[in-house]
């Protein structure tokens, strides 16, 4: 199965990939290529310049800077599954993303930038609040993840813009990520996951953020939970009243995976799963 | 576009298409059939070789990403007429039938082995959850991995499971 025939270029420099995307008609950015060959190979993308970012020097690191973390473009999901710096949230979504072969060259970035309605650490980067830092001909743009994820597969990245960098701001707290993969356990895409962050003090629980992923139409906040367990003690009863409220205000869609039924039941056992843990990992 | 690449510790170079897929590649290009194509989606393993190190699905991977790369495939595992230890499980604890996930199998588990010298039955199956086996039920599979293992850390091999007599009783 061959791609369509295509221009490539592998540059040197961020400044250098960013011209070459202003410089063809349809240019794709390629970081692992764990998603964008398939789709290429499959012809349901077929871009006229691929720009593999795979050379550039200095997008490799996982940097603590003191207030944030910063995940390189070309942090692998091995190297995020592996860190002993990254919350667990995002630890535990990078280490059940796809499998060994796919997580050696797949990228944290290359996930996220990628979209996908099921995937995985797209919802952990928006439960742990992270800013995308995004290099596009006209300079350096910061965007919230609350805007980044707009819609199926498509982000807030223009197509000659670049994921440089993720920043997790490092607020303390727990953190946490649950699916069931469609090849059951961790295994595969979410049917359905939720990542969720949280902070306790004085046994009450004083922030909370939630995401959903394989559920709706993009990685989603599930705003009525994350409402429901602010100020409560955290308990099992607090936490299993907030997961019932896991896909309020979300339309649940179905899939080749799960009726609206199914994946609305699944959204609430992966919230209280998601916050038991989170809040576990909080009060240690 | 120019590529050149040690495959198997011998330094190759070709004038490639950017759309060669690296599994084409050393089939074709370098008539390296040992490395099998199965899906062709990224999700059997049957292409899978050491990129760096790395276990990788050669389906996957460009030729052109694999610029100034070492690869490893199943054809240079075996030295001096010498198979590898892996190679040698597979073979003593019957890890194969129809032998099509073999050489994507026998990479996986040689990359997994590099990392874990040690690892439990569940790190090996977690170990080969990018490969595919139509025929094994994945059991001998683990044998073998585990004879290799214990081989490749100088120890005696667990004895095969047909020798235990509660197996034969
Ligand atoms: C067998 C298999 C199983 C998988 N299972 C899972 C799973 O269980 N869960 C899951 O979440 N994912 C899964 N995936 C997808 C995998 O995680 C990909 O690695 C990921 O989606 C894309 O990362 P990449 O670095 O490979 O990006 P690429 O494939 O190179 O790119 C993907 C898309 O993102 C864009 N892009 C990549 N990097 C950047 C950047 N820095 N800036 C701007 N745009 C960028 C590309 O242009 C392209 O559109 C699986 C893939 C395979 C092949
Ligand atoms: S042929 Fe490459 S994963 Fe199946
Ligand atoms: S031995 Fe036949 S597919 Fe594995």
């Amino acid at each position: 199965m061959y791609p369509r025939s295509f221009d490539y270029i592998a540059p040197a420099s961020l400044e250098d990939a960013v011209r070459e995307l202003g410089n063809a008609e349809f240019a794709k950015v390629m970081a692992g290529g764990m998603s964008l060959i398939p789709l290429m190979k499959l012809r349901l993308l077929s871009p006229d310049l691929v720009v593999d970012i795979g050379r550039i020097g200095g997008l490799g690191e996982i940097e603590d800077t003191g207030d944030h973390l910063s995940i390189g473009a070309l942090v692998r999901h091995r190297d995020t599954a592996s860190s002993d710096v990254v919350p667990t949230a995002l630890r535990q979504a990078a280490s059940w993303t796809g499998d060994v072969q796919v997580r050696n060259r797949g990228t944290t970035c290359g996930a996220v930038a990628h979209a996908d309605v099921a995937a995985d650490q797209p919802a952990a980067v928006l439960a742990l609040g992270a800013t995308m830092v995004a290099r596009g001909p006209s300079g350096i743009r910061e965007i919230p993840s609350d805007e980044f994820f707009v819609d199926a597969l498509t982000s807030a990245l223009a197509p000659d813009e670049i994921l440089t960098e993720i920043r997790i701001p490092k607020r303390g707290g727990g953190s946490a990520y649950d699916k069931l993969g469609r090849r059951g356990g961790h295994t595969d895409y979410a049917v359905a996951g939720a990542a969720a962050w949280v902070t306790v003090s004085d046994g009450a629980v004083t922030d909370a953020r939630v995401a959903l992923t394989g559920v709706g139409t993009k990685p989603e906040l599930a705003r009525a939970a994350m409402e429901a367990i602010v100020g409560t003690d955290g308990s099992e009863g607090a936490v299993r009243a907030a997961s019932e409220r896991a896909t309020e205000g979300i339309t649940v869609i179905e899939d080749l995976y799960g009726s609206v039924e199914y994946k609305t039941h699944l959204a609430k056992v992966m919230v209280r799963r998601a916050l038991t843990q989170a809040l576990t990992e909080a009060r240690s | 576009m120019q590529v050149s690449m040690t495959v198997n510790r011998r330094a190759v170079t070709a004038d490639v298409e950017p759309r060669m897929l690296l599994v084409h590649f050393l089939r074709e290009e370098l008539g390296l059939t040992g490395t099998h194509i199965g899906c062709e989606t990224s999700y059997c393993g049957a292409c899978t070789v050491l990129v760096d190190g790395r276990t990788t699905k050669s389906c996957t991977m460009l030729a052109v990403q694999a610029d100034g790369a070492e690869i490893l495939t199943v054809e240079g595992l075996a030295q001096d007429g010498q198979l590898h230890p892996v190679q040698e499980g597979f073979w003593e604890r019957h890890g194969l039938q129809c032998g099509y996930c073999t050489p994507g199998m026998i990479m996986s588990a040689v990359g997994l082995l590099q990392e874990n010298a040690n690892p439990t039955e569940d790190e090996i199956r977690h170990g080969i959850e990018g490969n595919l086996c139509r025929c094994t039920g994945y059991h001998n599979i683990v044998r073998a991995i585990e004879y290799a293992a214990a081989k490749m850390r100088g120890e005696e091999p667990p004895p095969p499971e047909w020798e235990h007599e509660e197996v034969i009783a």
